[in-house]
């Protein structure tokens, strides 16, 4: 079967705008959690957020585009425009129906569709955009993706909440084994406007905490909640085949493994899916838990769920037998961006052979038997990874990535 | 609401660019009178969001029908100016 290959990352992240910003900040420990500012969310029990800084949408989206798309459409077009770039793709060269877009989302653009429901209840219909037929649509980040870049063959999106980002990419590898030659995967979100908010603090999982260093500390004692956050990553998915055929510049690392669980119903005292997850994902690469370098934790950040991912975790491999890493504590949890997110951060972990920390835990609670990679990044030359996604309803997801000889 | 009587097509290219952009290559400052919409980058949907703006700017309502037959600037313009319901200066 033909190997599915990463040959583009386009990422825009609270701590970093840009593949390469990103990177850079992720491995000096910058956070980007930080009191909101997209609205004012004093009325709220959580004020704290990972806003993607200095992205001045016009330099980037053609003004066609703007009253048809909000902040997270256009986050994700700007990322795919930079996937594709790096890529080094000609699209030209590409047939239209060889070029498929699967992305995750989790609420759509509630941003652009709470605006308009704002303005039906209090100025009337004739006041809704016309736009909004399509624009806060769950596929919208996909359909305009699909639209600016001609890519018209086999499509969709994948709603798992923060597990999405992986199933995505796993539906992408389908789509590559099925024969079309390159597929845009990920997934970028942004929610954060109260429509957005309201449902997050409804879980009961959102940190309160005030404090930016304090309130998503997964694997501590301490652990509270999480923060979340905006953003995520755009990735190229190619046949390995096609890709090495067309010249391209680089390959960050094969998609050798995927698999998904659901947990079982609340209360039946059975474990989490998370486990067999990772598992089915290990022999899907066709390797044991020893063949594994690193793990990029889900790292809810919520203490009984991470009790439940570190059982996982020491269940497979052992009680710290392989680094573990939630870069994410410097971004926040980026609802269907997320796991996209960690499998960028994953690949330039076995691109530049380091491990970067996860940040703001001192000391991971011992009792979890972790590995995890605090205060400085780790020079281990790590050659295969697994990253683990839950969303809330009980998706699990766990993708491996592996260096390929480039 | 426009002090006006006659909506002009600078008037329409202002509310094309408001409700829909403009698009790359396209200069709406130009000779675009007679140029059908749809060469002008403005699809259905746009064209129904750009209406939408000129009825709520100037408190008239065009048949659904007409504005399907109205795909040029100009004829756009000589429906929403001979619908007898936009208002009087004042």
């Amino acid at each position: 079967m033909t190997a599915a290959v990463v040959t583009g990352l386009g990422v825009a992240a609270p701590n970093g705008l840009g593949t390469e910003a990103f990177w850079k900040a992720t491995l000096a420990g910058q956070s980007g959690l930080a009191p909101l500012t997209r609205f004012d969310p004093a009325q709220y029990p959580s004020v704290l957020a990972g806003e993607v800084k200095g992205f001045v949408a016009e330099e980037h989206i053609p003004s066609r585009l703007m009253p048809q798309t909000d902040h997270m459409t256009r986050l994700a077009l700007a990322a795919a425009d930079w996937a594709i770039g790096d890529s080094g793709a000609d699209l030209r060269q590409l047939p239209e129906y060889g070029m498929g877009v699967v992305t995750a989302a989790s609420g759509g653009a509630v941003e652009f569709g709470q605006r308009e429901l704002e303005n039906l209840w209090s100025k009337g219909k004739e006041y809704v955009s016309a736009y909004q037929s399509f624009a806060w649509f769950y596929a919208v980040n996909t359909g305009q993706i699909s639209i600016r870049h001609k890519m018209r063959g086999p499509s969709g999106v994948l709603l798992t909440e923060q597990a999405g980002g992986i199933d995505a990419i796993g539906h992408a590898r389908r789509h590559v084994r099925k024969g079309t030659p390159l597929v845009v995967s990920g997934g970028v979100d942004a929610a954060l406007c109260p429509w957005g908010w309201v449902p997050q603090i409804a879980s009961g999982r959102m940190s309160t905490v005030t404090e930016a260093d304090r309130a998503y500390l997964p694997f501590s004692t301490d652990a509270c909640g999480y923060v979340v956050g905006e953003g995520g990553a755009v990735v190229i998915l190619e046949d390995a085949a096609s890709a090495r055929e067309r010249g391209a510049p680089r390959v960050y690392g094969e998609v050798a493994g995927y698999a998904a669980t659901m947990d079982p119903a609340p209360g039946t005292g059975r474990p989490s899916g998370l486990r067999r997850a990772a598992e089915n994902a290990i022999t899907d690469a066709g390797l044991t838990p020893q063949g594994i370098d690193v793990v990029f934790a889900d790292a809810a950040g919520v203490p009984e769920l991470d009790q439940a991912e570190a059982a996982a975790i020491t269940g497979l491999f052992g009680r710290r037998a392989v680094p573990v890493t939630a870069p994410k504590t410097m971004t926040g949890r980026l609802l269907a961006g997320g796991a996209a997110l960690d499998v960028a951060t994953a690949l330039l972990s076995l691109r530049d052979g380091v491990i970067p920390p996860t940040v703001n835990v001192r000391v991971p609670a011992p009792a979890y038997g972790l590995d995890l990679v605090t205060g400085q990044p780790r020079d281990t030359n790590p050659s295969s990874a697994l990253v683990l996604a839950r969303g809330y309803g009980g998706f699990n997801a766990a993708l491996v990535l592996r260096r390929t000889e480039n | 609401m426009s002090a006006t009587t006659t909506v002009t097509l600078t008037d329409l290219t202002r509310m094309l660019r408001e409700s829909a952009g403009e698009e790359e290559g396209v200069d709406l400052d130009g000779d675009v009178l007679d140029v059908p919409f749809d060469e002008l980058g403005y699809d259905s949907l746009a064209m129904l969001q750009v209406i939408g703006q000129i009825q709520r700017e100037y408190g008239i309502r065009l048949p659904d029908e007409a504005i399907a037959h109205a795909d040029t600037p100009h004829a756009l313009l000589t429906l929403i100016n001979t619908s007898g319901e936009v208002p009087q200066a004042g």
